[in-house]
């Protein structure tokens, strides 16, 4: 289940070395009264791996399938090395793409099926073969090529359908979900096979995923989308520490949500004064929440404390705490091996553990 | 040990239903009563037609009529022009029926419904109306063709081509496959003829069959629009030798049934291809 060590000839294109620039620019796609694409826009660099991240209905798989060429944009372009490839069909894109389903020719061999785009470009029936061959071998599969989709596994099809992607050396590869058909042991396996890969070929890649752990453990940059807008587009650890909107606190790791007032340098929170991330100038008027993540929340049992420990959890190296805290509930995380003295119904103070707090304007009441 | 446990055992008696076991044996009794009598009603006029086949015009047992059948005037043109006219006709209809269910099926499936009802029509509609309308509205140069015929049976065959379509269509994920076709580079006509046709093998062979079997024996248009197809000489020879042409329409029989045993066995190894494929 590991991938070759050798690339022998399975390298990109010399003159598409480093792998191509995609631009999206101001993308607009409508479903009747539904706006998928709302004035998205992505900028990619070359060999860059790209995660599109979001909940369902976010509009991550439409941007995926107009970088395709399976829809067409009502407005925006489509910018692949410069050029603009909006009006070009999806079969002259020169882009490899592995889907959710199972998209194995059922009538082929893992073999003919990595061929059939080198067939399509008129690669001599030998030349193919070998070529076949070594991307199956890529992929660890060199020992399946004569069976067909059939007598494969969900992980083995997805491994065939990956190599029939970079058969034809694509200018893009495409990922769209292709890990969610499987199971955890071998989603995780092909999660690094693919990221081995990606970053051997130095192939410009964009994947599409709800799974954030997926998306922050294998992408370069992740674009956190919602309403078919790009909320906030940053490196994992960026993201994870430093969400630019309230929609990317929650979605991405967990939070806690609370209602602060403001105060001289910022909020009041737990007590005290906390800066407030990012411009000062830019809270929003009226009431205030904050946002806070478990590790940069800090708990300290004391008799005459606010906060009540209502639920603990186990998580291995720490333990997550429930605390209720001024009408709300907290998540803290304590090292398991501190964890003891945080019995349930146990009094504790609260503290901030980050520089600064995400302030946004308060979510009204369900 | 041994005896007391002999001595607790209570002898298990299962619940008794007086009512419930003949009532089984007659509900048993009854369904085989239904299926000889239904196999009696197709299979008897059957039994009937083979025992007169194979009997000479004294009615004594004789292979006489089989023996006689190439030599009959007129029965290899008929049976060249229905051969003629079922070819013309399945491929009219392939042409016309693969892409455009392949188009409904991935561009407008909500459409698949309305379709449902538009090939039930030549069912409901008489072909005896059907072909009157067409000898009426076709141009004179079509008349005197006897390929008007196979355009009309394109209609006629159009339910069963529909549903077997239909049913191939839906076993495939064929959104998917056209998709990962195209971005290797493949247009319409090579994803069509080289992923899609060869993964419907079964629902078009079963299509095609039954095309066959439809233009192998439909009597009542190719009578009205005069043209002497396998099933008009037979009838029209039956004035003749009886005997003769009641031994043509066994051997059309027997080669209808082989041919749906080729669609019932290559049915059975695809089924059980898929039933692999949903346990690997």
């Amino acid at each position: 289940m590991t991938v070759a060590t050798h690339a022998r000839s399975v390298t990109a294109d010399p003159s598409a070395e480093g792998g191509a620039p995609v631009v999206l620019d101001n993308l607009v796609r409508t479903f009747g009264a539904t706006r998928a694409l709302d004035g998205f826009s992505l900028d990619i660099a070359p060999g860059e791996f790209v995660a599109l991240l979001g909940p369902s209905g976010c509009g991550k798989t439409t941007a995926l399938r107009v970088l395709a060429g399976f829809e067409q944009p009502d407005s925006g372009r489509v910018m692949v090395r410069g050029g603009d490839v909006s009006a070009v069909p999806a079969q002259r894109r020169d882009m490899g793409m592995v889907f959710q389903s199972y998209s194995l020719f059922p009538n082929m061999t893992a073999r003919d099926n990595v061929a059939f785009g080198l067939q399509l470009r008129r690669q001599r029936s030998q030349a193919r073969r070998a070529r076949a061959g070594e991307l199956l071998e890529l992929v660890g599969l060199s020992d399946h090529s004569m069976k067909y989709p059939h007598q494969l596994s969900g992980g083995q099809q997805q491994r065939v359908a990956l190599a029939r992607a970079l058969a034809i050396e694509p200018q893009v590869l495409l990922l769209d979900e292709p890990l969610s058909a499987l199971d955890a042991k071998v989603r995780a396996e092909l999660r690094d096979q693919i990221r081995a890969l990606q970053q051997r070929l130095a192939i410009t890649t964009v994947f599409v995923t709800h799974d954030q752990e997926e998306a922050l453990s294998m992408a370069d940059r992740v674009c956190v989308m919602s309403n078919g807008r790009a909320e906030q587009v940053a490196t994992p650890s960026v993201l994870y520490a430093q969400p630019s909107t309230a929609f990317v606190a929650e979605f991405v790791g967990v939070s806690s949500r609370l209602n602060v007032a403001r105060s001289t340098r910022g909020v009041n929170l737990f007590g005290s004064d906390a800066p407030v991330r990012g411009d000062v100038h830019a809270i929003p008027h009226g009431d205030l929440d904050a946002l806070v993540r478990p590790e940069d929340v800090s708990a300290t049992v004391a008799g005459d404390g606010l906060g009540i420990v209502t639920h603990r959890s186990f998580l291995g190296g720490t333990t997550r705490l429930d605390v209720g805290y001024a009408g709300a509930t907290i998540k803290v995380d304590v090292r398991s091996s501190e964890a003891d003295a945080f019995e349930l119904g146990t009094r504790v103070t609260l503290g901030l553990n980050a520089r600064d707090v995400l302030v946004t304007g308060r979510r009204p009441a369900s | 040990m041994a005896s007391l446990v002999a001595d607790n055992i209570v002898e298990f008696e299962p619940p008794t239903t007086p009512s419930r076991s003949p009532r089984r044996h007659r509900i048993r009794l009854g369904r085989g009563l239904i299926l000889l009598v239904a196999a009696a009603y197709f299979l008897l006029p059957i039994y009937a037609a083979l025992h007169f086949s194979l009997q000479d015009n004294n009615g004594n047992f004789s292979l006489q009529p089989i023996t006689a059948i190439p030599s009959q005037p007129g029965l290899g043109s008929a049976f060249f022009l229905s051969m003629r006219l079922a070819i013309v006709t399945m491929a009219i209809t392939m042409l016309l029926m693969v892409p455009t269910m392949i188009y409904v099926h991935l561009k407008l499936p909500r459409f698949r419904r309305v379709m449902e009802v538009i090939t039930i029509l030549p069912i409901v509609i008489p072909p005896i109306v059907l072909i009157l309308g067409v000898l009426q509205a076709a141009p004179g140069w079509l008349k005197a063709s006897p390929y008007l015929l196979s355009l009309v049976y394109v209609i006629l065959a159009m339910p069963f081509v529909y549903r077997s379509l239909d049913a191939g269509l839906g076993a495939l994920d064929v959104k998917t496959l056209v998709e990962a076709s195209r971005s290797l580079g493949a247009g319409w006509v090579a994803t069509i003829w080289r992923i899609i046709v060869p993964n419907l093998r079964s629902a078009l062979l079963s299509a095609t069959v039954l095309t066959l079997a439809l233009v192998l024996g439909e009597f009542t248009m190719a009578s009205l629009d005069l043209w002497s197809t396998l099933p008009v000489w037979i009838v029209a020879f039956d004035q003749t030798n009886a005997h003769v042409s009641t031994a043509v329409a066994m051997l059309s029989l027997l080669a209808t049934w082989l041919l749906l045993t080729l669609i019932v066995t290559l049915d059975r190894s695809t089924s059980r291809q898929q039933r692999r494929k949903r346990t690997s």
